[in-house]
């Protein structure tokens, strides 16, 4: 990556060290949004840090005070697209890696409930499951995961309803891609998950 | 793009409101279908609540120290060139 010092010569340092701050807070979702998308946790982990770093050199054209966390997911997101058109080949092996690990942790302990939403999540159209994350896990606002993904609110509303039904009939009737486990246990496994997380909170 | 989004919440509230000024006992249709209504938002909920786990799992593991010293590197950089 090129760094330009010429464009950010008259920067107040206070305004970078504000910047800085902000863009460290952020670091642990920029690692769990990439890993929604890239999957492998080494790759997620290069895709967080070229995101943070593109958002970094482009501090001079960010406006303090609005929403940070929005324009670094777009940044990350972008950076992701525009690294698959590069490698087309390559991003089909990569996808389906990240189909296979979505969002992988490395806990064998972790849940069979996650596995299965994982899987689940796996089997959704990319566009849906990146709405379903953005709003449904990552906390924005669909204006702002409209604003993050380049469409309209009503194209990420329709995407986040389709994506939750689809996952909820790919739960309940175990049509996930796995040996074993009788329809509808992951939805029960899921509801069982939930409701232990709920009382444990 | 129409509220497909609220399919599972019932009627809008404006509908809602009208309907409670109008007559004030459940519409007889009304349990059955809220019965099958209520199962699908808990099904729903709890898919959100595992959903936000799994993302706040990895917000939650620390941060790699190469995170920080390449942006520590760069700000370094930037700060000699300016």
């Amino acid at each position: 990556m090129v760094y330009d010092g010429s464009k950010h010569a008259d920067r107040n340092p206070a305004d970078d060290k504000a910047f800085k701050d902000e863009l460290v807070a952020l670091i642990p979702h920029l690692r769990a949004f990439a890993r929604t998308l890239a999957g492998e946790p080494a790759a997620a982990d290069d895709l967080a840090q070229d995101a943070m770093m593109k958002a970094w050199d482009a501090r001079a054209s960010f406006q303090m005070g609005t929403n940070m966390k929005a324009w670094t997911f777009m940044i990350l997101r972008n950076q992701f697209y525009s690294e698959k058109r590069r490698s087309w080949r390559q991003t089909q092996l990569d996808q389906e890696a990240a189909e296979r690990t979505l969002v992988a942790v490395d806990d064998p302990e972790a849940p069979v409930a996650l596995d299965e939403l994982r899987l689940g999540l796996g089997m959704l159209p990319p566009e849906q499951r990146e709405a379903l994350i953005l709003v449904g896990a990552g906390g924005f606002a669909y204006e702002e995961a409209a604003e993050i993904c380049n469409c309209a609110v009503g194209t990420v509303k329709s995407r986040v309803s389709r994506a939750r039904r689809a996952l909820h009939a790919i739960l309940d009737d175990g049509a996930y891609d796995r040996d074993g486990g009788a329809a509808g246990d992951a939805m029960r496994a899921i509801l069982a998950d939930a409701e232990r997380l709920s009382t444990a909170r | 793009m129409t509220g497909d989004d609220d399919e599972l919440r019932g009627p809008a509230p404006r509908e809602r409101n009208a309907q409670s000024m109008i007559e004030q006992q459940p519409n007889p249709d009304r349990p059955r279908n809220s019965a099958a209504l209520d199962e699908a938002r808990l099904r729903q909920q709890a898919i959100g609540v595992r959903l936000r786990q799994m993302f706040d799992d990895v917000v939650n593991e620390p941060v790699p120290d190469e995170f920080l010293d390449i942006l520590r590197k760069a700000d370094k950089r930037s700060s000699e060139n300016g």
